[in-house]
């Protein structure tokens, strides 16, 4: 029998009085009422830890960074104990043959009933040769891991929209979990950020922990309670934006004075993350506090969308890069060109057809 | 008939604009002023102002101005197409361009002849002439209903999950797109759109009041389309 959260806690010394401030702040953090601290004890206290099979395909590992960095209390002692990560090559202590025969154990032990999270995604040109693991394209390690699961986690911007490795021209065709063609139809979840905020990544493992289901999801598979507000509106420097005080370049008197940082290219207004209500390292600070824009990390395709300062997408096909402002602004000035041309022309015409044509349209 | 008997006689004026299309004519182009010229500051702001946060509310009101004037285009586009069911034929003739009929071709094709200073003489219409059908039917059936269902959507993320613009609007019109910033740079693209559209219909619609056969301007304002020539009208029937 796979020992509970709570005894794994206690094992670890962790007092009953340190457990039960973790559930309590857990439950704040999901935006649960105070009533559900004790649900979530209850379930610490008696369910069996869920076996987590967490696998790397393209990526950058900054999402363990992030989850391991978790300041939650208790987080870095507990979380890890909590779920019982049984395969995650970056932080496990086996290597090897060894490291790989436990994804086979964990999927012939605990067949439909384990999560599997993925940080990372499969290349699917040349046959998924651009990402090997243990010997073998990675596709194939997720489609068989996927085949056995209960539900699916996609981890970062890379499991959820793709990111960097599948920016233009994508040449190794990296593919976001949700649009692998042949995978098993499992439930996904999806957190994206590059990386996303550690105590987001803690709280929804103990959502689905406590409820053994998903948090409520948006329409593209985000936890509601954490993606369904943008950075824009809950940004300590929206009076600044109300106010239309602005930071025109980076050093400017604005700047100093932590005036909003829309004009230089923001994308707060079109992000929708936690990070300005959650922030980061333990609550201690985010880019915007920091002095820099945000550049929407967590929205799909932030690659392609041009600069990171910019707050317009470029639109391509035009020759040249251009902004809509740019290509606006020309349609509108050569349209006035034309007509004030077209006026001119009309007025000729008029004059000519008066002077050598007079018993037509005499009234005009 | 009376016209034979005098020829002289001009052909008797027609009434094309009721009341509440000449009344929704001009509080549009008001709100579209409005959206126009707050859309591009929303876009890209004045310069910054100092001083306390608390004492300013500059971007605010003209975020405000933006908002209020789109529901009034809303609002507005709504009562005109309930315009087009219980008001005169000339009402619904931007809504439903016969593009059916091989007549509307082949009389825009003068019309654009007419333009291109080929054709002599333009035709001839009490209500609008088929390019002005067209023009009108891509903007205000088009254009607009575009920049107002991507304004909603975006405006919807600010009133935030469970506002009644978020449910119809943004949860679908922001997936379909992409994301927020692709959303953003569509509805930018339309206020060019509108400022293109804006340039040629005022033009236009001086032009042809000097050079047309028939009243434009003061027709906007009294709802009567009178005519300089009693020869037969080209308008489809």
């Amino acid at each position: 029998m796979t020992e509970t959260f709570y005894d794994v806690m206690r094992r670890q010394g962790i007092t009953r009085r340190s457990f039960l401030k973790f559930c309590s702040l857990t439950a704040a953090a999901l935006g649960l009422g105070p009533s559900f601290a004790p649900k979530i004890a209850e379930a610490m206290e008696t369910k069996p830890r869920i076996p987590v099979l967490w696998l790397h395909g393209l990526e950058c590992t900054c999402c363990s960074e992030s989850f391991i960095r978790s300041a939650h209390p208790l987080a870095k002692d507990v979380i890890l104990s909590m779920i019982s990560l049984d395969y995650d090559d970056t932080i496990m202590a086996a290597a090897g043959h060894q490291a790989e025969a436990i994804i086979e154990e964990t999927i012939a032990k605990y067949d439909g009933n384990y999560i599997l999270a993925c940080e990372g995604n499969p290349p699917l040109n040349q046959e998924g040769m651009s990402c090997i693991i243990a010997g073998k394209p990675y596709l194939e390690q997720l489609k068989k891991a996927a085949e056995h699961c209960k539900a699916i986690i996609s981890w970062g911007s890379c499991a959820s929209w793709g990111c960097v490795q599948a920016a233009r021209p994508n040449p190794t065709q990296a593919t976001p979990i949700h649009k692998v063609p042949g995978l098993a139809p499992k439930p996904i979840i999806k957190v994206p950020g590059c990386p996303p905020i550690a105590e987001v990544m803690t709280a929804v493992i103990t959502y689905i922990l406590t409820f053994e289901r998903f948090p409520e999801l948006d329409r593209q598979g985000r936890p509601k309670m954490f993606y369904s507000q943008r950075i824009h509106d809950k940004c300590y420097r929206r009076p600044h934006f109300d106010a239309g005080q602005f930071v025109e370049s980076f050093d400017d008197e604005g700047a100093r004075k932590g005036y909003c940082l829309y004009k230089v290219g923001c994308k707060g207004p079109t992000t929708y993350n936690a990070c300005s209500t959650v922030r980061w390292n333990g609550g201690l600070s985010f880019p915007i506090q920091s002095g820099h824009p945000c550049f929407g990390c967590s929205e799909d395709g932030f690659w392609d969308k041009g600069s990171f300062y910019d707050r317009l997408t470029d639109i391509h096909g035009f020759g040249i890069e251009a902004n809509a402002d740019k290509i606006g602004g020309t349609a509108a000035v050569v349209v006035g060109g034309a007509a004030a041309v077209h006026a001119a022309a009309s007025a000729v015409k008029r004059a000519r057809h008066k002077g050598g044509d007079s018993h037509k349209g005499g009234d005009n | 008939m009376s016209i034979e008997t005098t020829p002289s006689h001009k052909e008797e004026a027609v009434y094309v604009y009721e009341a509440p299309v000449r009344l929704w004519h001009w509080i549009n182009a008001l709100a579209i002023l409005v959206l126009g010229i707050t859309g591009y500051l929303i876009g890209s702001p004045p310069p910054a102002i100092h001083g306390e946060a608390s004492a300013h509310f500059l971007f605010g009101w003209i975020r405000f101005l933006h908002f209020g004037a789109g529901y009034i285009l809303a609002v507005g586009i709504l009562l005109r197409i309930y315009w087009a069911f219980v008001g005169n034929k000339h009402s619904r003739q931007i809504f439903l361009p016969p593009v059916w009929r091989g007549s509307f071709w082949s009389e825009l094709v003068h019309e654009v002849k007419w333009y291109a200073m080929i054709a002599r003489e333009p035709k001839k219409y009490a209500g609008h002439n088929p390019l002005a059908t067209l023009a009108m039917h891509v903007m205000f059936v088009w254009v607009i209903i575009f920049m107002i269902f991507t304004g909603f959507a975006l405006y919807g993320e600010g009133a935030g999950m469970g506002s009644w613009q978020y449910t119809l609007f943004s949860s679908w019109i922001i997936p379909l797109f992409g994301q927020s910033q692709d959303v953003h740079t569509w509805h930018h693209l339309g206020l060019w759109a509108i400022v293109c559209f804006v340039i040629i219909h005022v033009y236009a619609a001086v032009r042809e009041d000097i050079m047309s056969r028939q009243s434009i301007i003061s027709s906007m304002f009294s709802g009567w389309r009178t005519f300089r020539d009693d020869k037969p009208m080209d308008d489809p029937h």
